[in-house]
């Protein structure tokens, strides 16, 4: 099954354009070419690679829009998926095409030009252009796809085969020019010529392709494993609505689920359990957890506090629990150094859990240190539950334990004011220790330091409290930072 | 004479304690770097006033730090009570606002008591709750001229299971030790009435 235009088709079908020439694009090598056309554009003579300047040459009212190639990687993979309903052997074949070996499985659908007939409704049904080549071999089919559509008969290959051009048995370009300046056009020509010679031009790649598409060499079809999927379901024959119930069905629920997250050396990070009541209402109970997990019990507890805040309603009688997201887990041995050296460990994680199951995963925090002598960039915030511990803190100079948004005072000239009202205190000015110039980065812009360059000053009131004071000689003015103490 | 500061610092375990004044931030930092493994902070997210972590680097290493942004006081508290009953981390710092009713500060003491481990509240002046097992006062001490400029006093204003008392204290940030300075002439409480 080879789709000649499914990224373009794909674009369509969210926006159609009615028949306007349209066409997708992909800037290579610093220039924006063609990546993939509709029908009504390739028949105003524009082909894949031009260059868009060219083809607005061509067709100044050609729609476009860009490219998006690992969409495409997904829609061509969703594709398979559906593929699936013809026969369960079904491969991707390059960029657009799928290939399925339906050996004995077309008899379910009526036969071979009835499974054909059936692919080809369901795709025009959808909004894709598709090119159907059905062979004995897997080359046969890709030939036939690609050039001059059909079914071979079964058994004499080089009859349907021959009088089809070279490029149909996926030959580099170059190949495939060489090969028609000697004359051989076809595929018909090229098997009545000595393989020898043949072979000692070319080198194997022509002959081994020819005996692919012929069926004289086997070429097997790789079906794509179906990712795993982590979800599992409990029906009750009765509804169910205390909060104990529900737990025991979440836990009936979590060993299967860990079992198969176990075998795939997973853990999960996301998980919901969806309650779906009686009355046809659904509820989903969400958990984050702070640390990829697959085990079944400390998982348990965690669901808790969620569970308890579901509304049963006049009952629940269906449970499903699925890993929304996994991440990969190895197996770690118990008691092992990993388990016993990491900081905090499991219980730590545990408990980030709970806490992030209350006001967010993402409020639970920690400091890493950033490359910057500019005090509030000097360190960053990450999530602790997707970040690890880091070290190098290097304060060369004292820095206050409180920092907030410069607050300003009213005091003029380079030295510190002797007095000065902060926050409605009056402060007295007893020590000062400074000034500590930092200079704006001027290589990234922040609207903060649009002052300019600062005079940290550190000092002491004899009211107690320790503060961090500025002054800007560019643009004069004072302002409180940071408190030490 | 006041007590030996060594009864009353690190602060008891399994019980709640509170610290209030200007030097409240420090003493938690010096508290924390006194302990061993994580510790959780607790603030509440509009307030503005952040720990600036190359400060706290002075006193103890922040890669210890977690810091929980709980949307409001009651927020705070159900956190800073997970976090105590479960006992994973050893000391939890808790930013108070609001004053505390006899059940909340209550309730920290048992999940304290339950998880083994110290809580401390760093609550704004005048606004303890009677539950606390200490209450502190911290606030920076102008040093005389040519010492350097850590010096802190701290005075224990409640104390439910001893005596009250205050030292002058000073932290040494290149050996990470807290030295007590005598004290020069000074009686316990002279400076502010035992509250």
């Amino acid at each position: 099954m080879w789709f000649p235009r499914l990224a373009s088709d794909r674009a369509l079908r969210a926006r159609p354009v009615d028949g306007a020439p349209f066409a997708l694009l992909l800037t290579q090598a610093n220039a924006e070419r063609l990546h993939c056309l509709n029908a009504p554009a390739e028949a105003l003579g524009l082909y894949r690679g031009m260059s868009l300047a060219d083809a607005r040459a061509f067709c100044p009212d050609l729609i476009t829009a860009p490219a998006d190639p690992p969409r495409e990687a997904r829609f061509l993979s969703t594709l398979r998926r559906w593929a699936t309903r013809y026969c369960p052997w079904v491969g991707i074949e390059g960029q657009d095409a799928l290939v399925l070996d339906v050996t004995g499985a077309t008899h379910l659908h009526g036969g071979e030009a009835a499974i054909l007939e059936d692919m080809r409704a369901r795709a025009t049904r959808a909004g894709l252009s598709l090119r159907l080549g059905l062979g004995d071999t897997r080359g046969a089919a890709w030939a036939l796809a690609h050039h001059g559509e059909g079914a071979a008969p079964p058994g004499d290959g080089l009859a349907t085969l021959g009088p089809l051009p070279v490029e149909a048995l996926r030959l580099a370009p170059d190949t495939v020019t060489g090969l028609q300046r000697l004359g051989l056009r076809r595929i018909a020509d090229l098997a009545a010529t000595p393989r020898a010679p043949l072979a000692r031009r070319f080198g194997p790649e022509p002959l081994r392709r020819l005996d692919q598409a012929l069926g004289a060499q086997p070429e097997p079809v790789t079906p794509e494993p179906d990712p795993p999927h982590y979800g599992v379901r409990l029906s009750l024959p009765e509804p169910i609505g205390r909060t104990e119930d529900v737990m025991a069905g979440a836990a009936r629920l979590l060993e299967p689920l860990c079992a198969k997250l176990l075998a795939q050396e997973a853990g999960a990070r996301v998980l919901t359990l969806s309650l779906r009541r009686v009355d046809g209402g659904s509820q989903s109970v969400e958990l984050r957890l702070a640390s990829p997990m697959r085990d079944a019990a400390r998982i348990l507890p965690l669901f808790a506090r969620g569970v308890e805040a579901a509304e049963a309603g006049f009952g629940i009688d269906q449970l499903r629990l699925e890993a929304t997201q996994v991440e990969a887990l190895q197996v770690q041995q118990l008691g092992g150094p990993v388990a016993a050296g990491a900081a905090g460990g499991p219980a730590l994680d545990d408990l980030v859990t709970r806490i992030g199951t209350r006001i967010g995963l993402e409020n639970v925090q920690r400091f890493l240190p950033a490359d910057s002598h500019i005090p509030e960039r000097a360190f960053s915030i990450a999530p602790a539950a997707f970040s690890r511990a880091a070290t190098g803190w290097h304060a060369p100079r004292p820095r206050p334990l409180r920092l907030f948004p410069p607050e300003p005072i009213a005091a003029t000239g380079p030295r510190p004011p002797g007095r000065f009202r902060w926050r409605a205190m009056a402060l007295d000015t007893a020590r000062a220790t400074g000034p500590e110039r930092i200079a704006p980065e001027w290589w990234l812009p922040d609207d903060n330091w649009q002052r300019g360059v600062r005079d940290y000053w550190q000092v002491e009131t004899r009211q107690g409290r320790r503060l961090w004071l500025f002054h800007t000689p560019q643009q004069p003015g004072w302002f409180v930072q940071g408190e030490f103490a | 004479m006041s007590a030996n500061l060594s009864q009353c610092f690190p602060l008891r375990r399994s019980r709640v304690h509170e610290v209030c004044g200007p030097g409240a931030t420090s003493f938690a930092a010096i508290l924390a770097a006194r302990g061993t493994g994580p510790v959780l902070w607790v603030r509440q997210g509009w307030d503005h006033q952040a720990l600036h972590p190359l400060g706290l680097a002075r006193v103890f290493d922040p890669a210890r730090l977690l810091v929980a942004q709980a949307p409001g006081q009651v927020d705070a508290l159900a956190v800073s009570e997970e976090a105590l009953r479960d006992g994973a981390v050893p000391l939890v710092v808790t930013e108070i606002v609001q004053p505390l009713d006899l059940r909340q500060g209550r309730r920290l003491q048992l999940a304290a008591k339950a998880g083994a481990t110290t809580g401390l509240c760093l609550i704004p002046e005048g606004m303890g709750s009677n539950a606390t097992e200490t209450r502190w006062h911290a606030a920076p001490r102008l040093a005389a001229e040519g010492e350097d400029s850590t010096a802190l006093r701290w005075e224990i204003i409640k104390n439910k299971s001893g005596t009250l008392g205050a030292w002058d204290v000073r932290w040494d940030d290149t050996a990470h030790r807290l030295h007590v300075v005598p004290p020069a002439g000074e009686r316990p409480g002279s400076a502010r009435a035992p509250g």
